[in-house]
């Protein structure tokens, strides 16, 4: 039964203001507005870059001028001013890097506690390595030297740079390669600062490796670059999360994440992207166009998407896998709300390219308000690889009859030994649920968190347990003040 | 505890309750009889606040309360429960989180403390096997996959952990077999106290033989035609709706 007028009303009447949209005031160093060779230089130099990274930024600068914004996705948006942009912001205080938690700027340390990432809890409680990147600049890495007795690394992108240029340039680009697409070429020039994980052979990560990603000062792109190389028969949970302050102008993120994972190596990828999403008549709001890869080279490596997105004006974003060892696994979960004005174009690729290779895609999409939620995925069997099997589950939810759901798979194979499944649905919350659940006591809110999250279970289960949590909050945050 | 006056209902422009008067008192069972469409489900949602259903005149006053006023999950605060005729499913929540949160949620209404996670398993543990249900469907999706009586019997152990102070029960009965009808009423004879009233809304006399009412009304037209005690419920299964000169498919 579809959902009646008075229903959407009544929780539009209780919409909730977004949670973290406040603004901190911290001395910043900006590089000029816009972007140019002077620009990129001044970024490399401000990082202390060797000159084969300076390099590899200015071709791809060079090659990102030619390129042109595509525009194939279902997404409606006014397209950035690239010239209009700051491309590096850093906290000052950074300028002399703080050498342990005392020493960071206690502004700083009290934005993340509005965030809820106390990082003297973290260290004490979880056990959880937070690396954070502020705007810019990665201000604080914990547990680093515990990671390092197991020979793990993980530090800022621009310290691997200098630190481990042998790794750096084997795989820097080599999954998500420079010339790649408008937003990765982009990043590829002017990325600011980012995460670099490395695990060695045989090593387990003894601990869930985290980053929070920040947004804070106005007209700052963030192009945040990870690389995570799991070498043989190594492990790692990887978790990510975003938030951006209030603001009434688009901000655009273009991150780029590759993932090499080597034989028999699995790696856990979870992120919890709530971005600002703009206001309730759709201004302001994050641009979020992202690429992110994972490359299993390894026979018998995996390799676990799992991210819940409930920010973000506009969302452009598929993480991929390409299954190049033999019996490589690949898995997609995702649970992308939108609601109000919010556009997300989201899916994956699944590239099989080795034998007996499998991938898993699990989508939950839900849309309310004035939202549009695109699942778009690709499905390809190359021609040898042989017995390949691909089961893709794409479900979604309508809140209110304003909203649009649209499923756009793409399933090419060359190999006739491949399985492949595709089951869709879409469904809406009936007024008998709301009504079920409200007579049992709970209120609006409550019932329709409920509701979702229970559509979303399948998805939500792969989530480590401290983001889990989390998660399950935002579901119902971002959707107060949609249904019906 | 329950007091109807001249209700009228409109569903979609059309009115189905057409001045219904109804009082039940703290310690009574009533049960409405009625042929098909003649307004019983309307008038338990009416009571609990279904969106759709439109009081267009009456009043309907709980504990002294105008009931009308207040939201659904407010009227479940203030101790009504609606058995559904066609509980509905909701994958993925499953009953014990689903319970935990409703009977938290009334208790918060109520300004009472949340319930420890332990004292809330030791409860549904128990009201679960008072109805012999098997505990392993606590872990199950609400209502998903459940039988007619599976999910009859889930209403009853929901009821059960709620224990509210008014019950209306919408054909609770109906599409069950004997074993399931007898768990059903057991349910019901449970809740039954000095303090507690139910409505027991019910096509056929069967279970009128197991939750033996106070009082028996008949529904029709949107009116209740005629009252009595149980033996009005008997003389109806004898003589049918016609005996008493109402046209069962006049609705």
């Amino acid at each position: 039964m579809v959902s009646t007028l008075e229903t959407r009303q009544a929780v539009e009447e209780v919409a909730g203001e977004y949670k973290y949209g406040f603004v901190t005031d911290i001395e910043t160093v900006k590089a000029p507005k816009g972007l140019s060779e002077e620009v990129i230089r001044f970024i490399s130099a401000k990082k202390d870059e060797p000159e084969w990274l300076l390099e590899w930024r200015l071709k791809a600068y060079r090659r990102w001028l030619k390129l042109e914004e595509p525009d194939w996705a279902m997404l409606d948006y006014v397209k950035p001013d690239f010239n209009d942009i700051y491309y590096y912001a850093a906290p000052k205080s950074a300028d002399d890097k703080p050498k342990s938690l005392d020493e960071v700027d206690p502004e700083l340390l009290r934005v993340y506690e509005k965030l809820g990432i106390s990082l003297q809890e973290q260290e004490v409680l979880s056990g959880v390595a937070v690396d954070i990147v502020f705007d810019s600049v990665s201000v604080a890495t914990t547990f680093r030297e515990a990671l390092k007795e197991r020979g793990v690394i993980f530090c800022s992108i621009s310290e691997a740079a200098r630190d481990y240029p042998q790794l750096m340039r084997k795989y820097l680009g080599s999954v998500v390669p420079a010339a790649d697409n408008f937003y990765a070429t982009l990043n590829s020039a002017v990325f600011t600062d980012g995460t670099f994980v490395y695990i060695p052979k045989g090593v387990r990560c003894p601990m869930e490796l985290s980053t929070y990603f920040r947004i804070n000062e106005a007209n700052t792109g963030q192009f945040e670059r990870t690389l995570i190389i799991a070498d043989d028969d190594s492990y790692v949970s990887y978790l990510e999360g975003c938030t951006a302050p209030m603001r009434d102008e688009n901000q655009l993120h273009a991150a780029v994440v590759e993932i090499v994972v080597l034989d028999n190596a699995e790696v856990k990828y979870s992120t919890v992207q709530n971005w600002y999403p703009g206001n309730k008549e759709g201004i302001g709001g994050i641009y979020n166009f992202v690429t992110k890869r994972a490359a299993c080279r390894g026979i018998n490596s995996k390799v676990s998407w799992t991210q819940v997105e409930t920010g973000s004006a506009i969302t452009w974003k598929y993480p991929s896998c390409i299954l190049q060892g033999d019996n490589s696994v690949g898995e997609f979960y995702s649970v992308a709300i939108t609601n109000n004005y919010q556009q997300a174009d989201t899916g994956t690729k699944m590239i099989h390219i080795g034998k007996n290779t499998s991938s898993t895609i699990i989508s939950k999409g839900i849309s309310a308000g004035k939202a549009q939620n695109i699942y778009r995925g690709l499905v390809k069997v190359m021609p040898n690889a042989e017995n390949t099997r691909n089961f893709t589950q794409c479900d979604s939810l309508l809140i209110g009859d304003e909203c649009g759901a649209h499923t756009v798979p793409y399933i090419e194979v060359k190999n006739p030994t491949a399985q492949i499944e595709h089951e869709a649905t879409t469904s809406k919350i009936s007024d008998e649920q709301l009504f079920y659940c409200l007579q049992r006591g709970l209120d609006v809110e409550e019932s329709v968190s409920l509701i979702v999250n229970g559509f979303c279970k399948d998805v939500m289960k792969q989530l480590p347990m401290e983001f889990a949590v989390e998660a399950q909050k935002l579901l119902g945050i971002s959707l107060e003040g949609s249904v019906g | 505890m329950l007091e109807i006056k001249n209700l009228h209902v409109e569903v979609q422009g059309k009115e189905i309750l057409k001045g219904l008067n109804l009082t039940i008192n703290k310690g009574e069972v009533h049960a409405i009889m009625g042929p098909n469409g003649a307004g019983k489900s309307t008038l338990a949602y009416a009571i609990c606040g279904k969106q759709g259903y439109e009081i267009t005149k009456g009043s309907v006053t709980f504990k002294g309360k105008d009931f009308l006023e207040l939201e659904p999950n407010e009227r479940a605060g203030e101790g009504a429960f609606l058995g559904f005729q066609y509980p509905v499913e909701i994958p993925g929540v499953s009953n014990m989180v689903f319970l935990k949160t409703a009977l938290n949620s009334v208790r918060k209404y109520r300004g009472e403390e949340e319930l420890a996670a332990v004292d809330f398993l030791k409860l549904i543990r128990a009201k679960a096997a008072e109805l012999e249900m098997d505990p392993e469907m606590l872990k199950r999706a609400v209502n998903v996959g459940f039988s007619g009586g599976e999910k009859k019997r889930n209403e009853m152990v929901q009821m059960a952990v709620l224990d509210p102070a008014f019950c209306v029960l919408d054909e609770t009965d109906s599409g069950l077999d004997i074993d399931a009808l007898r768990i059903v009423a057991d349910g019901i004879n449970r809740l039954r106290s000095p303090e507690k009233s139910s409505l027991v809304i019910t096509h056929y006399q069967r279970l009128l033989d197991y939750v033996v009412p106070d009082f028996v009304h008949v529904l029709a037209d949107g009116k209740i035609v005629k009252s009595g005690d149980k033996t009005l419920a008997q003389k109806l299964e004898k003589d049918g709706y016609a005996g008493l000169g109402i046209n069962e498919n006049a609705a």
